[in-house]
């Protein structure tokens, strides 16, 4: 320190002594304090959100995962050719088939009340899901077929342990003899937990054992499906005329107010909208794939046309630049160049308004997309659908106790549509930049 | 119909011959033959702010042509009056006349898009498009229609980059991104892509600012050999730039053509003051 040149040397010798004045070792102690604060509060921040997140999950796992099994009881159906004539298999009495296989088990149940209480035990589907059986392979009239049969909702619980075995039987769900009943089906070996293929094959039903959500998978598949047909084409041609086109004036400030405001819309307005202007004014049919498209894209719209332009002003201006100085027109600037490149933004934003739109709803609600779907014969843009949040929602909604956990299994399967949905975005994201750069 | 046609043709050479004439007034005009491009009392403004004025300037064609001058004198603007890049400024206006080949530029009935595959232009920063380096010079002839197919694409995009020099360096990797490439070497393949549609002037905005020493001695080599073929417009920083590639400089100050003329002239004898303060470095 000291050999430094004369002149800068005091101000060196001021400085050296500034630099290691205990002032200025507690000002650089504080210093490192406030970054150490900083970061560990942005750590708890995500800490809280990545916690909070696996609570849910967590919860809607520990309820959910019981729907995506089910109990099952192995019998043999002996199918009568009194019952059911082999020219006419479905108007056969498949009822008294199950009643009689179930009794078969229980030969000591005689009375005639405790036998249809005893029928309970099995679920009412499965004389459907015989019933099918039958229609498919009509030489087995006659013939004895073992078959794994979904029981009832309340021994479903029962073999879940999610009911209780003890206590006051006025309180429970099922009384000693019904689970006496179903006690002596186990120790036979008969009863099996497998998979609820259902939740994913069968649509809705009364019944939470037979209930599933094929046909609200299909019903928010087609919404999506016309959502993304209107929201993508004119959201991007949108973005794209306000921002390369509209000349800046009052209008174009008008309109771009006007859509940050409708991205911040209640959804359920746009269900009322959807009421008036498509139900009302044009009489377009009600809880229709088709209406409910329209009004998701209503409500998308401003996502995309938001985002799209916010990415179109992030390509780079030189790219401009260069297109026009070699000779390009407008259209092909902005079609051979800023699109390609603006295109994983728009990709991106397009996937999260489409994600927004998937868990919507409120304005599903207000269209009647909520209907009863009981069967996958009638899926059409036109015909009565429901979609899977308005699944959930009639579903929590119901007082079986079977209906809880499959709501839980159905905000598991809509969050996996999302995370998967969410994955191709990124993977298609990344595969098109690396093409493009 | 003959005979309109001829008429033209005489007009343009008296229209020319006014021309030959007028930089044979002018005693600063000593070296030209004939003006490629030619501006008269041209003014740009942005908004309120008047960002060039009066400029009157005579460009030979087969020579390079360097503007020189302080930050913010207006030279750049100028450069881009002439492929009118100023049209996609909002709020900039261009008044006065300026012609190449007699013709004037800011004519309302002259398609733009026609304008800028003649007056070829290469920007500060290397800006090659985010596609293959094929694709960046296959680009202009494509969307002008100058090739019939796709050998005559090949053949184009071939020696466009043979003259640029760049041919030898990627001839093995046509199909790589251009983005991929050094700084000089996207500055020449971004030089490659202007002379594609066969340009008759190009436009240089300080080409060389954002590379090495040795890339940029590889473009004021390739500027001096582009020379022969094109009226080439540089606008540079660097006065021992303009003095090694230009035959022609204009200086620009605050908006202002203060002086014009040949390279050698200007640098060793300049008229006016304030030149001579610029390049001896009193200011800049």
């Amino acid at each position: 320190m000291s050999d430094v040149s004369a002149p800068s040397e005091i101000t060196a010798v001021e400085r050296a002594g500034h630099w290691q004045s205990a002032a200025h070792r507690k000002r650089l102690r504080r210093r490192y304090a406030a970054d150490r604060r900083l970061r560990f509060l942005g750590l708890g921040a995500i800490g809280l959100a990545i916690g909070l997140l696996g609570i849910l999950i967590a919860s809607l796992a520990y309820t959910g995962y019981l729907a995506f099994a089910q109990t099952r009881v192995e019998l043999e159906f002996y199918i009568d050719p009194a019952l059911v004539k082999s020219d006419d298999v479905r108007a056969g009495n498949f009822r008294s088939i199950t009643r009689q296989a179930l009794l078969a088990h229980f030969p000591e149940v005689t009375n005639r009340r405790q036998q249809t209480q005893l029928a309970k035990l099995l679920s009412p589907g499965a004389e459907w899901i015989v019933r099918d059986r039958v229609v498919a392979h009509p030489e087995l009239v006659g013939n004895t077929i073992k078959m794994l049969v979904p029981v009832a909702d309340p021994y479903d619980q029962l073999n879940k342990g999610l009911i209780r075995r003890d206590g006051p039987e006025p309180q429970r769900r099922l009384d000693d003899e019904a689970i006496g009943w179903f006690d002596k089906l186990d120790q036979a070996g008969l009863i099996h937990t497998t998979f609820a293929f259902e939740l994913f094959v069968n649509a809705d039903s009364r019944f939470p054992e037979m209930a599933g959500l094929a046909g609200a998978i299909a019903g928010s598949f087609m919404t999506l499906l016309v959502c993304l047909l209107l929201s993508f084409p004119f959201g991007i041609a949108a973005a794209v005329y306000l921002e390369e086109f509209a000349p800046k004036n009052r209008l174009t400030a008008l309109i771009e107010v006007n859509i940050n405001n409708l991205a911040a819309v209640p959804s359920i307005v746009f269900g009322l909208l959807g009421l008036a202007v498509f139900l009302g004014f044009f009489g377009l049919p009600r809880s229709a794939p088709l209406v409910g498209g329209m009004v998701l894209a209503l409500m998308t719209l401003p996502t995309i046309i938001i985002a799209t332009r916010a990415t179109l002003k992030s390509v780079p201006p030189s790219i401009r630049e260069a297109a026009l100085g070699i000779g390009a027109s407008k259209h092909q600037v902005i079609l051979h160049h800023v699109l390609p490149l603006a295109m994983p933004g728009i990709m991106t934003a397009t996937i999260i308004g489409l994600a927004q739109a998937l868990g919507e709803t409120a304005p599903l609600l207000l269209i009647g997309m909520n209907a009863f779907i009981p069967s996958l014969d009638s899926v059409g843009l036109l015909e009565p659908a429901t979609a899977l949040p308005t699944q959930i929602y009639s579903w929590a909604d119901s007082p079986e106790r079977g209906f809880v956990t499959r709501t839980s299994a159905a905000i598991l399967v809509l969050l996996g549509f999302l995370v998967v949905m969410n994955a191709a975005a990124i993977y298609l994201r990344q595969k098109f930049e690396r093409t493009w750069s | 119909m003959r005979a309109t046609a001829e008429e033209i043709a005489m007009n343009e050479q008296v229209h020319t011959g006014t021309l030959g004439a007028l930089a044979q007034a002018k005693p600063n005009a000593g070296g030209i033959e004939m003006a490629k491009v030619r501006a008269r009392n041209v003014n740009v403004f942005y908004g309120e702010k008047q960002a060039l004025k009066n400029v009157s300037v005579d460009i030979p064609a087969r020579a390079v042509t360097a503007f020189i001058g302080p930050s913010g004198c207006g030279k750049s603007t100028f450069l881009r009056c002439i492929n009118r890049m100023n049209d996609t400024i909002p709020g900039a206006r261009v008044s006065g006349e300026i012609t190449i080949d007699g013709e004037d530029i800011y004519d309302p009935r002259l398609d733009v898009v026609q304008l800028r595959a003649r007056v070829g232009m290469v920007f500060q920063k290397p800006n090659p498009f985010p596609k293959s380096i094929y694709e960046n010079v296959a680009y202009g002839p494509r969307i002008h229609g100058l090739a019939q197919n796709r050998a005559e694409l090949d053949e184009i995009v071939m020696s466009s980059l043979e003259k640029a020099g760049l041919l030898r360096e990627v001839k093995d990797r046509l199909h790589e991104s251009g983005t991929s490439l050094s700084g000089g070497q996207q500055q020449r393949l971004c030089i490659a892509r202007a002379i594609a549609v066969s340009p008759e002037v190009i436009l240089m905005d300080e080409p060389c600012s954002a590379l090495d020493p040795i890339a940029t001695a590889k473009i004021e080599e390739l500027i001096d050999e582009l020379r022969e073929n094109y009226c080439i417009i540089i606008v540079t920083h660097s006065m021992q730039q303009a003095a090694r590639v230009s035959q022609r400089t204009a200086f620009f100050h605050l908006g202002e053509l203060i002086e014009q003329g040949d390279t050698d002239e200007i640098f060793t004898n300049p008229k006016n003051r304030r030149t001579q303060d610029y390049i001896t470095g009193r200011f800049g």
